[in-house]
């Protein structure tokens, strides 16, 4: 199988993952999409190819860890669990719904694989920072991934975990930046602003990479939607789990990506999706026999 | 007595010769919680986590998914308002193998003012499900709960005076969650408490002794859970309850025998404690005359009550 061929297998995947998202979230009639969206590659490029893990032995010790911290971004997480053999893709319509172990945010105590709870934001990375220095002291040598939001990054705990976790040297530790350019509601747009959506990009003229090396943290970039970047990227990441510095992976991603509809649109944060957006959405994705 | 925090520097250092598993994570404060006998006696096992409490409760979290047995220690307020999100969200709603050493609980913080004094920790720590929440009397009975909490699974939340005070108990006690203490016997009422307020109403009862009134006192070292029978039996022989507690009456230990008896044994049941305020900076002894929660100044305001009220 070519590298090529790999990355239309991932791609599919993703068409797929999208899909869910928007309508398991229709038919649950809750849950948010804008999110889920934008980080959908990272998560099935980790899930599929970077991360060692065993679906069907989810507490295997030396699994490497993924934390979404930005954790209202649960159904996607759940999407990608699902294709990749976690749970039945079928139990996805129970997302949201009585006695479901599929929960608005990750509940770890509900659902196996669930590294943490989430949903409160700005608490993952620390749980990650603890991991990654627990893996340490018991000398375990999987990583720990932990993907925040651009949005999520305005909560002081992350500076918290950010200041803290360069003191331990825990190259064992990768945080991703889902820096999709909008939040729930946000900033206006104001004229000439960097954007990539029709809000203000939270951090415009913030010099993110330069901050967070000067806390001592390794800083790599990477087109968030490119699955070859992505994974050289991660991989590289990866490849520092030894060294003496954690890593920050600024994911340049757009929220809502992947259809028309929801891209850089904030009110497809969490919105329900008609039938007639539905059937565009199978539609543009390519998978109308899903529709009927 | 050996003051509380003491307790707990000592008899970590001692858990962790033998548990390899005994972690102490340090906001900044080891000279004052005595977590630095911890750090001097075990520094490979010592995480200094900075001024930064949310962040050290979720390290904690993410620690004890690895089967450590993370002890934090800091002071109650940061746990309790500071960083009650994460103890909610990753710790109890996790029911995460995680230890919140709370030092300086309470009206007796060393001078610290209103700002550190942390009087609603009770309410807020006792009303989350899966929680337990631990206020021990005196040194025995704090190194027993803390010996206890190190092999139970799950969270721990221990509520630690800064200071020593006289004893309630002798050196072989032994800590059993939910279990409450009868440290006097008494006809005319019970007088129920918590922590080192325990010993403080027992000051009490000799006082109103002299005065020919005989009184009770109950100890309730474990806030939840709690054995809701023997609060009901120790009860049901007086004619008057009364809560005394170094925190507000408003959701503590008076919140929760109000709940248990209106349910259980509706009777008299009156609460004394901090009143809707807040504290101030100020010495030990003014502070527990100030607060009326003295030996003394207790006896007074029950006796004063007894007077008034028809009971």
């Amino acid at each position: 199988m070519s590298a090529k061929t790999d990355y239309n297998e991932l791609e599919q995947l993703a068409r797929r993952g999208r899909w869910l998202v928007i309508s398991t979230v229709a038919r649950s009639g809750a849950g948010h999409v804008g999110g889920p969206m934008s980080a959908m590659d990272v998560m099935i490029a980790l899930y599929f190819r970077v991360m060692k893990v065993r679906p069907d032995e989810p507490r295997w010790p030396e699994r490497d860890r993924f934390i979404l911290s930005k954790g209202h971004s649960a159904i996607g997480l759940y999407t990608v669990m699902a294709l990749r053999g976690y749970l039945p893709v079928e139990e996805l319509k129970t997302f949201d719904k009585e006695r479901s172990r599929l929960q608005g945010h990750p509940d770890m105590t509900k659902l196996p694989g669930l590294e943490a709870s989430t949903g409160s934001l700005g608490q993952g990375l620390s749980v990650g920072l603890g991991i990654a220095l627990g893996a340490r002291l018991r000398g375990n040598k999987f990583q720990t991934f932990v993907m925040i939001g651009d949005g999520e990054l305005q909560e002081g705990m992350v500076w918290e975990a950010v200041h803290v976790a360069p003191r331990y040297k825990l190259g064992n530790l990768t945080a991703i930046l889902d820096w999709n350019c909008l939040q729930q509601f946000g900033w206006p747009l104001g004229p000439g602003e960097e954007n990539r959506g029709d809000k203000r990009n939270p951090w415009a003229g913030v010099d993110l990479k330069g901050i967070f090396e000067k806390f001592g943290w390794r800083v790599l970039e990477t087109d968030g939607h490119d699955f070859s970047k992505i994974i050289s990227t991660l991989e590289e990441a990866k490849s520092f789990g030894d060294s003496d510095r954690p890593t920050m992976v600024l994911a340049h991603t757009i929220k809502g990506k992947g259809l028309r509809l929801t891209e850089g649109k904030y009110e497809w944060h969490s919105k329900i999706a008609t039938k007639e957006e539905l059937k565009m959405a199978a539609k543009e994705l390519g998978i109308e026999e899903l529709v009927a | 007595m050996k003051p509380l925090r003491d307790v707990f520097g000592d008899t970590l250092v001692q858990l962790a010769n033998t548990n390899p598993n005994v972690l102490v994570l340090d906001a900044d404060l080891a000279n004052s919680t005595k977590a630095d006998k911890f750090a001097a006696a075990h520094p490979d096992k010592f995480l200094e986590m900075g001024i930064a409490e949310q962040n050290f409760v979720g390290v904690a979290t993410g620690l004890a998914s690895l089967g450590f047995v993370p002890w934090l220690s800091s002071f109650t307020v940061f746990f309790t308002h500071r960083a009650v999100d994460p103890v909610r969200m990753l710790v109890a709603q996790t029911h995460a193998n995680v230890k919140i050493g709370a030092a300086y609980a309470g009206l007796l913080t060393g001078y610290t003012g209103k700002t550190h004094q942390d009087v609603q920790d009770l309410g807020i720590m006792r009303a989350m499900p899966g929680m337990t929440v631990l206020a021990p009397a005196d040194e025995f009975e704090c190194e027993a709960m803390i010996r206890w909490a190190t092999e139970y699974q799950g969270p721990v939340y221990l509520r630690l005076s800064r200071e020593g005070g006289p004893a309630a108990f002798a050196a072989d006690y032994r800590f059993s969650a939910g279990r409450t203490y009868q440290l006097r016997e008494g006809k005319d009422l019970l007088m129920i408490s918590t922590g080192p307020q325990s010993v403080r109403c027992v000051e009490a009862a000799d006082y109103l002794a002299e005065k020919g009134i005989s009184a009770g006192v109950l100890h309730v070292p474990s806030i939840r859970p709690v054995n809701v029978e023997e609060i009901v039996k120790s009860c049901e022989s007086v004619p008057i309850v009364f809560t005394v507690e170094e925190h507000t009456v408003l959701g503590g230990l008076g919140g929760l025998v109000a709940e248990i008896l209106t349910e259980h044994l509706p009777k008299r049941l009156i609460r004394f404690g901090i009143e809707d305020r807040w504290g101030e900076s100020a010495p030990n002894a003014y502070l527990l005359d100030h607060f009326r929660l003295s030996g003394l100044r207790v006896s007074e305001q029950v006796a004063d009550y007894l007077k008034t009220a028809k009971v």
